[in-house]
């Protein structure tokens, strides 16, 4: 009776009741976090996914949008084991409830992820990521040492570039197992050795990138204590551009792949003889400059140097025109007096009455006899000035404090004003030395 | 003790070498001998650069603790 009577009393319409539900369980679930693994995963050409999440006793539809699905670090797949938060949605048209997912990650990632905070903040707080006490990476490095597994890209990827760009520096690769159990100890090892061994200029720790799970000895105190131990500089390479591991931040410096790596640590070959060749050329350029130079005063010098052959023979020149000018001078006057005399006998045969002949004879043989003494004087004169001129050397006049101008370079004698402009040089000879001057005014008087 | 002569060292006296020569006040006796230094230490940075094979090792230890290098091969 009782349940009929329920029956009857309210009669819920399915699409009634199914709002009923679905607010009933939305309200009551507006978000759940949820673990379990995923099956039937499908993506169809919307782009979301639809999966199913089940455990050992039961199953969910579950669903996830593709803008949520933009944020997740990892790519879900069947038989995955994952934790998330989602919101309990009931379809109405098919009566269906399913999980809507808003995040996600594989379970037991969350841990690890919180162990490598709580390592980083620890090591961080006792001082190994300080940029004090990170070293120097060597300019040129002759051998370095590379930690990486043996086989797979990362040790080719350094070969490589070290190939391009340093055939000159010696790589010794110490094989280690880069993930999996013992592999942290293998790296920590490696890093001992080659520090034992203390014959290389750098340590790079490579490996290719992964998950949190794959880069777990790079994130481990064993590694972290190792390379912040290592007295020779450590560069890490670790993954592809933005896996940040505890290593990378204890190591000296970071690079983002193991390519980097090697391109930090190895300085380029072709680049670095470039810079020397422009370096040697300069030091030649600079000797070259030196030599010419010195060359040039040398040569300047030797020009100015004279023989005495070359002294003496000027002075010849300059005696001998002064003797020719002298001599000319002389015989100018003598030609003028010769002439008035002949002038003046001239007018006198003129003039003179002829009876006075006799006086007139008289006076032309005191005439001849004077003019004769004249003449005899003015030659003696001359003689004796002609006789100075020999005996005056030149060095007599220089020693009287006159110089001698000449033109540089043709070493011209100047007597004219003519001859010179202004700045040009002219060196003036000294009863002792010389001068070497410039013109810097001319007078023509 | 002096210092090995390596390429930073040649490298770093060929600059200042250089540098010294270029300001020009060296007596030519002098600046003939930092000449000849120059050119040695340019060469000797050349040489190292001019290296063709690289050298490439494994390092590995042994069981009984001993070690040993031998030449790379890419397994």
């Amino acid at each position: 009776m009782m349940t009929t009577k329920t029956h009857t009393s309210r009669i819920y319409t399915v699409s009634h009741l199914t709002r009923e539900i679905k607010t009933l369980l939305e309200e009551r679930f507006p978000f759940v976090w949820v673990s379990g693994e995923i099956s039937n995963y499908a993506v169809p050409a919307s782009g979301h996914s639809y999966f199913s999440l089940k455990d050992a006793k039961a199953v969910i539809n579950c669903a996830m949008f593709k803008g949520q699905k933009r944020m997740l670090k990892f790519r879900p797949e069947n038989g995955m084991k994952v934790m998330g938060m989602a919101r309990l949605s009931l379809y109405e048209p098919r009566g269906s409830y399913q999980l809507i997912f808003e995040h996600m990650e594989p379970e037991g990632a969350g841990s690890l992820q919180v162990a490598f905070e709580q390592l980083k903040e620890k090591l961080s707080a006792q001082g190994l990521f300080d940029s004090s006490r990170k070293k120097a990476l060597p300019f040129f490095p002759r051998k370095i040492h590379v930690i990486t597994s043996g086989t797979g890209a990362a040790v080719k990827d350094i070969m490589h570039i070290a190939g391009r760009r340093a055939p000159y520096c010696h790589l010794e690769i110490i094989p280690v197992k880069v993930q999996g159990d013992g592999s942290a100890d293998e790296i920590v090892q490696a890093l001992k050795l080659a520090n034992q061994r203390k014959d290389s200029d750098v340590i790079i720790l490579a490996r290719g990138g992964g998950s949190l799970e794959d880069l777990e000895s790079f994130n481990s105190e064993a590694v972290a204590m190792a390379i912040a131990a290592s007295k020779i500089p450590v560069v890490t390479g670790v993954g592809h551009e933005t896996d940040f591991t505890i290593a990378d931040f204890v190591s000296d410096l970071r690079a983002p792949t193991p390519s980097g790596a090697a391109e930090i640590a190895l300085p380029d070959a072709a680049e670095l003889r470039h810079r020397i060749s422009q370096t040697e050329s300069r030091l030649t350029r600079a000797m070259t400059h030196r030599m010419i130079v010195l060359q040039q005063r040398l040569d300047d010098l030797y020009s100015r140097l004279k023989s005495p052959r070359q002294v003496m023979e000027s002075q010849r020149r300059r005696i001998k025109e002064l003797t020719g000018r002298m001599e000319g001078a002389m015989e100018m006057r003598l030609g003028h007096s010769r002439e008035r005399v002949q002038w003046l006998s001239e007018g006198l045969k003129t003039h003179a009455p002829a009876t006075d002949k006799q006086a007139i004879q008289y006076a032309l043989a005191q005439l001849h006899i004077h003019m004769k003494h004249r003449l005899t004087q003015w030659e003696n004169r001359v003689d004796s000035a002609k006789n100075n001129l020999e005996a005056l050397s030149p060095k007599a006049i220089l020693n009287r404090g006159y110089g001698m101008v000449r033109t540089l370079p043709d070493q011209d004698l100047v007597t004219d004003h003519g001859q010179v402009k202004i700045d040009d040089r002219v060196e003036i000879i000294l009863s002792k030395g010389r001068l070497e001057t410039r013109v810097e005014k001319i007078n023509n008087a | 003790m002096p210092k090995k002569k390596t390429f930073e060292t040649a490298l770093a006296q060929l600059e200042s070498i250089v540098k010294e020569m270029e300001s020009g006040d060296l007596p030519l006796e002098d600046a003939v001998k930092q000449y000849e230094t120059g050119i040695k230490q340019a060469k000797f940075c050349m040489d190292i650069l001019d290296a063709t094979e690289q050298k490439i090792t494994r390092l590995t230890r042994n069981l009984d603790d001993t070690l040993k290098e031998e030449p790379f091969e890419e397994e």
